[in-house]
């Protein structure tokens, strides 16, 4: 147990889990938003996520991006990755929401066949981009996204220097763009689901289908529309993964899929801001772990946190919400 | 009518890339219908998969050598059958059930990590077939009592000797060890430590297919040591290094064979520059015989990690068929009172499979820019 490390540099440690729990954060918003509507747990969402990796790590390849680039350019091809990740990710989700949902949901299929779905999806978006893309693309897949079913490497877009340093803590640029990038996104969402017309729809919806669609909501839109926005979210996740530890890899869902997916229980599934809570939360809990054993236990801690969690409040932090009461 | 169809399509696309990915999962030689001569050996490890960069020469150099075997004998085939366990013991496990159930195979080669190895080597002992690794090196693989295991390549309390002898010469002050956990990468490490003694500063564990390492970054921030040692595999190392190097960590990084891949380089993007890789297997143009140029032109790259192992491994079964050797018994026995000259080192196993350790050359690599270049030969001493 190294409770000087954990003690010594708690503000260190803190930090370094925000950022963490920060993607985590912005993945487990697309677990939240389709739970909030359709109780359904996509659980292809993680691989929604690596799609926007991939057409990060395809575009930087594509304009040839080198390490450490003047910083006008690491802006634009940030901006450029965002839109690639974005666009990648959003569509993966429709046509995910398209294919395979929506036929289920007009044969009245019930949940099981749902999650099951989700299931063998995932395992199929892996090997698309594992065997099929490899096999049918040759060598430009070569060029463009690395050797398939290997750890492939990003250049380093931003290098990472101390931004600034409070009683001992620096944080670190990269750490910076992360946090604010994560929150921005996450305001943004909320003020969508929260304020317009459309988020009206998307709450209405949640709270009781029938009726809405009494109303005039058209249900299949909504939910077309919560389909692209976790996409969105994730392609954004996707930008900042690639930022920050600058690999992918086909398999790479398997883990942050099931870690924002707990995050999103563990801050009440079906509600946008206990995402973020529990993303930040979770984090911070396996950097403390892995700091104060070894990396080995961060996950133990984790699920024994979310267990304990759990069992004093079963629907999670903030409770399930997605337009019922008050987000 | 719109519905069905729409369903009726994404149900078949579905299927059909299932059947895609499902697809091509290993490509066999043909079966050889041989009369007294030849026969049938299997090969097995991670030919695909995070890792499998560092067993495909290894593969490679097995194939080359049956295949050399097969033009200069032609009433001699052997075949030479794949089994892709991605290095995982639980895929490998049903893999050797199958293959020692089946008769017409005579011996195997692998496995090519010491995991597979220790999860299958009871199975083939049980079958009575001689099991050759090219490249497992965890050390107690071959100090289990395990009559039917062999390795003709050297293990890590060697390797590790070897790194403790090249940290010294460098006169290190302070080591941060790092390990996967894995069977091979824990093994390695500790066997390290013992050596190391009080310039092992400080330790960590990662866990595999770990992807962000903060807590490791800071311990070894807190520690700032002058090196770094990692016993593990290409899939965690590469981003680890990079994370390392992304937080101003400018400790040197030294690891064993098990990062003797360019995968590891490449999936660092920069992160692995300098780098210090040592293995027990030799440069290219070091081994004997016409071999890394019969390499080079057949797959048209060098021999990289093991080829030269590979190459030796299927050569002893290939000499035992030209030995007239024609069953499981008859081919472990000839496999254990083998004595003869290797591509890559003088092969004759002691009583546990081991090869002369006076006979195993270390030797260290650098890494630079996407290739891993040899750097100089490691004197235990």
């Amino acid at each position: 147990m190294n409770f000087d490390e954990l003690f010594g540099h708690l503000g260190q440690h803190t930090v370094d889990g925000l950022a963490k729990g920060a993607i985590y954060a912005l993945i487990a918003l697309g677990y939240t938003l389709v739970y909030g509507v359709l109780r359904l747990i996509n659980f292809a969402h993680s691989e929604v996520f690596v799609v926007g990796t991939f057409a990060v790590l395809g575009v930087w390849t594509a304009v040839g991006l080198e390490n450490n680039p003047p910083v006008a350019q690491a802006a634009l091809f940030l901006l450029l990755g965002l839109a690639a990740a974005a666009l990648a990710s959003g569509g993966t989700a429709l046509v995910i929401e398209r294919l395979a949902y929506r036929p289920l949901r007009r044969r009245n299929a019930p949940p099981l066949v749902f999650l099951i779905t989700a299931i063998g999806l995932s395992l199929v978006i892996v090997e698309i981009l594992g065997q099929l893309l490899p096999d049918t693309l040759g060598g430009t897949m070569t060029t463009l996204f690395g050797r398939p079913r290997q750890v492939v490497g990003m250049p380093t877009i931003i290098e990472s220097k101390p931004l600034f340093t409070i009683a001992g803590t620096s944080i670190t640029n990269v750490q910076f763009i992360t946090l604010i990038a994560a929150l921005v996104m996450m305001a943004l969402l909320d003020w969508f689901i929260n304020r317009t017309k459309y988020g009206r729809g998307v709450r209405a919806v949640a709270q009781n289908p029938e009726t809405a669609a009494l109303m005039g909501v058209n249900q299949d839109r909504v939910i077309m529309l919560i389909f692209v926005l976790g996409g969105v979210m994730a392609g954004a996740a996707a930008l900042l993964w690639s930022m920050r530890t600058g690999i992918t890899q086909n398999e790479l869902g398997f883990v942050l899929g099931l870690k924002a997916f707990t995050a999103a229980v563990l801050g009440g599934i079906g509600n946008l801001r206990g995402a973020l809570l529990g993303g930040l939360l979770l984090g911070v809990v396996e950097v403390y772990a892995a700091t104060l054993y070894n990396s080995s236990w961060e996950d133990v801690v984790a699920f024994v946190v979310l267990v304990v969690v759990l069992m004093f409040r079963p629907t999670g932090l903030l409770g399930e919400s997605l337009g019922r009461a008050r987000a | 009518m719109r519905r069905k169809y729409v369903r009726a399509l994404s149900t078949t696309a579905l299927a059909a890339v299932m059947v895609a990915a499902a697809g091509c999962q290993d490509t066999g030689g043909s079966t050889a219908d041989s009369a007294k001569c030849g026969g049938k050996i299997a090969i097995f490890g991670a030919f695909t998969g995070d890792n499998a960069g560092l067993v495909i020469p290894s593969l490679n150099g097995a194939k080359l050598a049956v295949e050399q075997h097969n033009t200069a004998k032609p009433d001699c085939q052997v075949t030479l059958q794949e089994f892709d366990t991605q290095g995982a013991p639980d895929q490998a496990t049903p893999i050797a059930n199958q293959v020692a159930g089946d008769q017409s195979y005579l011996g195997v080669i692998g496995g090519h990590f010491s995991g597979e190895s220790d999860a299958t080597m009871l199975t083939y002992q049980a079958a009575g077939m001689a099991m050759v690794s090219p490249s497992a090196t965890r050390i107690d693989l071959s100090q289990k009592g395990v009559k039917s295991f062999f390795r003709v390549v050297g293990h890590d309390g060697t390797q590790a000797a070897a790194v403790t002898a090249y940290l010294k010469r460098q006169n290190a002050q302070k080591v941060f060890v790092i390990d996967d956990g894995s069977a091979y990468g824990a093994g390695i490490t500790a066997e390290l430590g013992k050596l190391l003694g009080p310039l092992q500063v400080s330790t960590d564990k990662i866990q595999e297919r770990q992807n962000q390492f903060d807590a490791t970054v800071s311990k070894v921030k807190s520690a700032s040591p002058d090196w770094i040692f990692y016993g593990g595999y290409t899939r965690e190392a590469a981003p680890l290094v990079r994370q390392l190097r992304a937080a101003n960590v400018t400790a040197k990084f030294i690891a064993p064979d098990g990062l003797y891949d360019t995968a590891f380089p490449e999936g660092a993007s920069g992160g692995a520059e300098g780098a210090i890789v040592t293995c027990p297997c030799l440069p290219a143009d070091k081994a004997g015989g016409t071999f890394a140029a019969d390499y080079q032109k057949k797959y048209n790259i060098a021999p990289g990690s093991y080829g030269a192992e590979g190459y030796d491994a299927a050569k002893i079964f290939l000499d035992a068929f030209e030995a007239g050797k024609q069953t499981r018994a008859d081919i472990l026995e000839f496999v254990r009172t083998y004595d003869k000259q290797g591509t890559s080192k003088y092969i004759k196993f002691d009583a546990n499979g081991d090869v002369d350790p006076t006979k195993v050359v270390i030797w260290a690599y650098q890494v630079k820019g996407n290739e891993i270049v040899p750097l100089e030969e490691l004197k235990i001493s």
